[in-house]
């Protein structure tokens, strides 16, 4: 049985056909009210991430199978010192299927080598988190039409942003993708990014520090969080939080349609005008990730 | 050369990177043998100009994985009966189980000292191993 521990376990034809029942399920959900009838989703959450654990609850539960848990390490025994491998090895003998959490980095790959039931890595601390980007790109196929040939914008803090390390190795396998990189220099996209991704698959880029100057270019724009214990001092956060701030103002050189993506939570990068505008999208993604959610399972529990 | 007692059945790591050969004694635990061991350093070498030479007077098992990982470009010469019966060109391991450690302190192996500390070539012109948890790139 298989487990989905990095977006890149995945090729692109599978990702093809989840995006396809992804959007069959939207479009006709109650022919996929039962399918999971008897089937249990162990969610273990070693850290809490309240909105990851809810859409797969909710994705569960919206294909009939039930849900057990717990939502931080506290209240299990790995707070008592009992290893992975262990706590894997037990809830496998009361779950099909396991979606998991964990601070430490490579968790899920840990768990999927000691269970035979699929494991999918809900975050696994800085480094992978492939339900995200899953429905990042069930969103830019929704919006666009299609996972080739767009500009794509980055904004933020994407030094220590992993969604958006992810979805750009996710797109890179795509074609005709131009990606533009904006951040403010403390902030730019580690180096591996761009040798081993970018560059690697002749994916073509751009980097700034402006939005404004890049706006009118993209076809989405990737908005993330700009944290202000990232800044090497606080006066160099105030000059720049601003022009990383998303408003309707900035919108107005922006393309008709545009998509606005962020994988949420916000602070105060979006402003909260942008939400009435058709080119917010991060409500949506949040929908669509629920909906990419139940392909994902039905696909590793294998169910027609 | 030195004349040095051709070997009947055992093993010699050949092209070693002169001045490497004692690092490979070490790595290799060969001090724990008890069977005779030549090491010869500043070999004449066509291709490295000088090398290092190690005989091993015993047919022991040596493990290739760690020998490709620290060089390459050893070969290991397998003689039995006084006769070579096989030359063995070693090459970067794909995976690398035990040798070196992750040091990311945001990996599961920092906390889960039970597990195997595994490393997988990603980039072999670069010679660069990733952890095959965090994906760290090893830094010895
Ligand atoms: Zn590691």
């Amino acid at each position: 049985m298989r487990s989905l521990i990095n977006i890149l376990d995945l090729s692109t034809g599978e990702i093809e056909e989840l995006i396809q029942v992804a959007n069959d399920i939207i479009k006709n959900p109650k022919a996929y009210s039962d399918k999971c009838r008897g089937k249990k989703l162990a969610t273990l959450f070693f850290e809490p991430s309240t909105r990851t654990r809810l859409s797969f609850e909710a994705a569960m539960y919206e294909l009939g199978g039930n849900v057990l848990g717990f939502s931080e390490a506290m209240s299990s025994s790995a707070a008592k010192g009992e290893s992975v491998a262990d706590t894997i090895k037990t809830v496998s003998c009361y779950a099909d299927i396991i979606a998991m959490r964990h601070p430490k980095e490579g968790a899920p790959l840990v768990a999927s080598m000691n269970t035979e039931i699929p494991i999918i890595n809900a975050g696994d601390g800085g480094h992978n988190h492939p339900t995200q980007t899953l429905a990042d790109l069930l969103t830019i196929y929704r919006e666009k039409g299609s996972l080739n040939n767009f500009t794509i914008g980055f904004c933020g803090d994407l030094k220590f942003g992993r969604t958006v390390h992810s979805l750009i190795a996710a797109l890179s396998r795509y074609e005709g993708i131009k990606v533009v990189l904006v951040s403010p220099k403390e902030l730019r996209i580690p180096n591996y990014v761009k040798t081993e991704l970018l560059e690697k698959n002749k994916i073509e880029f751009t980097e700034t520090t402006e939005l404004e100057e890049v706006i009118s270019e993209l076809d989405i724009l990737y908005m993330t969080r700009v944290q202000r214990e990232r800044f090497f001092s606080e006066e160099e956060y105030l000059r720049l939080k601003d022009s990383y701030i998303l408003n309707e103002e900035k919108l107005i050189n922006a393309k008709k349609d545009l998509a606005v993506m962020h994988p949420l939570p916000r602070v105060n990068e979006i402003s909260v005008s942008v939400d009435n505008d058709d080119r917010a999208c991060y409500f949506k993604q949040v929908l669509n990730g629920k909906y990419i959610r139940m392909a994902l399972m039905l696909k590793l529990l294998e169910v027609e | 050369m030195m004349n040095i007692d051709p070997i009947k059945n055992g093993i010699v790591i050949d092209h070693i990177k002169a001045g490497k050969s004692m690092e490979l004694y070490h790595y290799l635990n060969l001090e724990n043998l008890d069977c005779s061991i030549a090491i010869i350093k500043n070999a004449p070498s066509k291709k490295l100009g000088k090398k290092d030479i190690i005989k091993i007077d015993a047919a022991i098992n040596i493990d290739l994985d760690v020998l490709g990982y620290i060089d390459p470009d050893i070969t290991i010469d397998t003689i039995k009966d006084g006769v070579l019966v096989d030359k063995r060109h070693l090459e970067l391991p794909e995976i690398l189980t035990g040798v070196i450690k992750c040091k990311n302190p945001r990996c599961i192996t920092s906390t889960e000292q039970e597990l195997a500390h595994t490393f997988k070539l990603t980039d072999r012109e670069n010679r660069v191993y990733r952890c095959i948890y965090c994906e760290a790139e090893s830094n010895e």
